[in-house]
């Protein structure tokens, strides 16, 4: 299996038509992960968040890469890249935005926060900024709902964000 | 970090005060600092911990401890409330049978839900010392910690602590001189509510598109990879130390009088009252003593309805918050303890519109495998947009109600859609007139006269 994998990654590497190249560290991560479990599959997900992580998104040319390190079928990875809400199969902003819109939020004030945060910002969800700054996202219930409204931005979990508190805090993130 | 981004900062803290909680009531939470602060392997062991894994590792078979588990009757704190021990005695094991995996499930997502994030932030070890000890019960050979992406810190905190019990020998080979090998690996989620669900999450995990599995097989027979797989919730697996520690009897005592249930249950209030929070108490508490604990409703309004346990759990009413918060009691009015944390709802709050949300989240979170749920759960929200906005017609209720039928057990591979029929269901039995007062017209057309499927 080894053998296979590492043979798929150099021709992957060598015929990918996007011109994707899939760093060297990233490579070595994704074969790490892969070592966790009894399939070289399982390492699919954490694959495509190492490629995010370093890119922001993940690329199409990314998929055949991480298929060929892997050794599975570049439909195995596509299935999956296009199931999972965290993973952006399009460019998004510097920053991420996700803003939870389950009960409890809703509860105690979603609505007059997603309209603080897309009147200050100009888009709607599902939108990045024309600056490329900000991406905007509804997330499932952040496990937040003691202190809601609640969100996060890239690691950042914050709650009860008052809506008027929304400009100070978007200052915060360049 | 600017004043801003540190006031507003999102920290989950238990709200009882050290003084309440004690090592033989408050099995899950007594060794939590005032401070909310992560309890390391130093402190952890100090305070009793590992104790249990010490005393149980070659001195009891894998059968001693399911039996134990068994009596105490630990019933699943992710919501289905299934014995734990039950569980573990149907795993596969023995013979020339393979070693399989525990997997914990830390997947919190269900709307309302904030529970395994303390326990995983602020004590790491509690679980990690519950899952070598599930381990040996079912012979697994490795773990995984299943945990949601989003759960940053809970990712720091274990990748600490598991870092220290692999440093201190209480993770890898010969564990405390013990002749038993097993190790953990965190593996962290990208999204999808339906990854909380048992059979989605093995699919998940094994780096699939998180679609449930038909049962039987039962992962306990064929689970992860085919090999005999245990999922057990964050809160049950922190349970297993100490009733290893005390025996099921004290930990059957727990609920004292007031369920049938042992143990305790880290119950929550969300919603529009006074103190917001977390609480260990008894199994069998009452609802009215958590809103008491919550301060009450917020600007002195009156409570309209409840649920008890998630998203997925039906409505309870005022007139039921004296009931026992157990599984059994809970299930015979209509509805499921779930995780037990109560979603208040006020008197001026719409339920049309909370149940409009509910099901918008359920119809965007299903995984699609199943048919009843990937086109009737958005139906269903359909329906509930055009009664919000006033604009329903003859029939839509009675419709809504077909739907929550045909959503219900029984139909698809999960209880995914079940849940989604739970909220639906019970809020149209208790608030009829509100779903009522969204009618505009009489039925249309279409609704009489039905073009049948396949004709033109």
């Amino acid at each position: 299996m080894n053998d296979t994998a590492s043979f798929n990654a150099q021709s992957a590497i060598a015929t990918d038509g996007d011109g994707f190249v899939l760093h060297e560290e990233d490579r070595d991560a994704i074969l790490h992960e892969r070592d966790h479990y009894e399939q070289p599959q399982a390492a699919c997900i954490e694959a495509l968040k190492i490629v995010q992580k370093r890119h922001g998104w993940v690329p199409d040319g990314a998929i055949p890469a991480i298929a060929g390190v892997l050794g599975i079928g570049v439909a195995n990875v596509e299935g999956v890249a296009t199931f999972y809400s965290l993973i952006f199969r399009q460019p998004v902003g510097r920053h991420v935005i996700l803003v939870c819109d389950s009960s409890s939020c809703f509860l105690t004030g979603f609505d007059e926060l997603r309209d603080a945060i897309t009147a200050e910002l100009g888009i709607d969800f599902g939108q990045t900024t024309a600056d490329g700054r900000f991406t905007l996202l509804p997330v499932c219930c952040l496990g937040a709902c003691d202190r809601g409204p609640a969100l996060m931005i890239d690691d950042d979990t914050y709650g009860p964000v008052p809506p008027d508190a929304v400009a100070e805090l978007l200052k915060e993130y360049a | 970090m600017s004043t801003s981004r540190r006031s507003l900062r999102y920290h989950c803290q238990l709200r009882q005060s050290a003084g309440e909680r004690r090592a033989e009531t408050h099995p899950l939470t007594w060794r939590f600092r005032e401070d909310g602060a992560l309890i390391g392997l130093e402190e952890y062991v100090e305070k009793d911990g590992y104790a249990a894994v010490r005393e149980v590792l070659g001195n009891q078979s894998p059968q001693d401890v399911i039996a134990t588990m068994k009596e105490a009757n630990v019933r699943g704190r992710g919501g289905a409330g299934f014995s734990a021990g039950l569980k573990w005695s149907l795993t596969l094991q023995g013979g020339d049978l393979p070693r399989g995996y525990l997997v914990c499930n830390a997947d919190e997502m269900e709307p309302g839900t904030f529970k395994d994030r303390l326990l995983l932030e602020q004590q790491p070890h509690l679980l990690i010392e519950g899952m070598i000890l599930g381990a040996y019960a079912n012979n697994s050979c490795f773990g995984y910690i299943f945990l949601r992406g989003e759960y940053i810190e809970a990712a720091r905190a274990l990748i600490q602590a598991l870092n220290e019990a692999r440093a201190a020998g209480w993770l890898g080979k010969n564990i405390a001189g013990s002749g038993f090998d097993f190790d953990i690996a965190l593996h962290t989620g990208a999204g999808r509510y339906i990854c909380g669900e048992e059979t989605a999450l093995i699919s998940s995990l094994e780096g699939l598109r998180a679609n449930p599995r038909t049962k039987p097989p039962f992962p306990g027979q064929s689970g992860a990879w085919g090999k005999p797989t245990v999922v057990n919730n964050v809160e049950t697996l922190c349970n297993v130390p100490a009733v290893m520690r005390h025996g099921a009897e004290w930990y059957q005592g727990l609920s004292g009088g007031l369920s049938d249930d042992g143990g305790t249950k880290l119950y929550g209030v969300s919603g529009r009252v006074n103190r917001t929070g977390l609480w260990e108490l008894p199994i069998g508490t009452s609802a009215a003593e958590l809103l008491d604990r919550a301060g009450g409703i917020r600007d002195g309004r009156a409570l309209k309805t409840w649920l008890p346990g998630g998203g997925s759990t039906g409505f309870l009413l005022p007139e039921h918050l004296e009931l026992a918060l157990d599984f059994d009691t809970i299930g015979e009015y209509g509805s499921r303890l779930g995780t037990g944390l109560l979603t208040v709802v006020t008197e001026e709050q719409s339920v049309v519109s909370l149940v409009r949300n509910l099901e918008a989240f359920f119809a965007r979170e299903s995984c699609g495998w199943c048919t009843p749920c990937r086109d009737g759960l958005p139906w269903t929200l359909k329906i509930l947009q055009s009664l919000e906005r006033g604009e329903g017609e003859q029939g839509d209720i009675e419709l809504l109600e077909q739907l929550a039928s045909d959503l219900g057990p029984g139909k698809t591979f999960c209880a995914h859609a079940p849940g989604a029929a739970m909220p639906l269901e019970s809020s149209i039995r208790h608030f009829r007139a509100e779903f009522e007062a969204g009618i505009a017209h009489e039925r249309r057309a279409a609704h009489e006269d039905p073009i049948p499927a396949g004709g033109v």
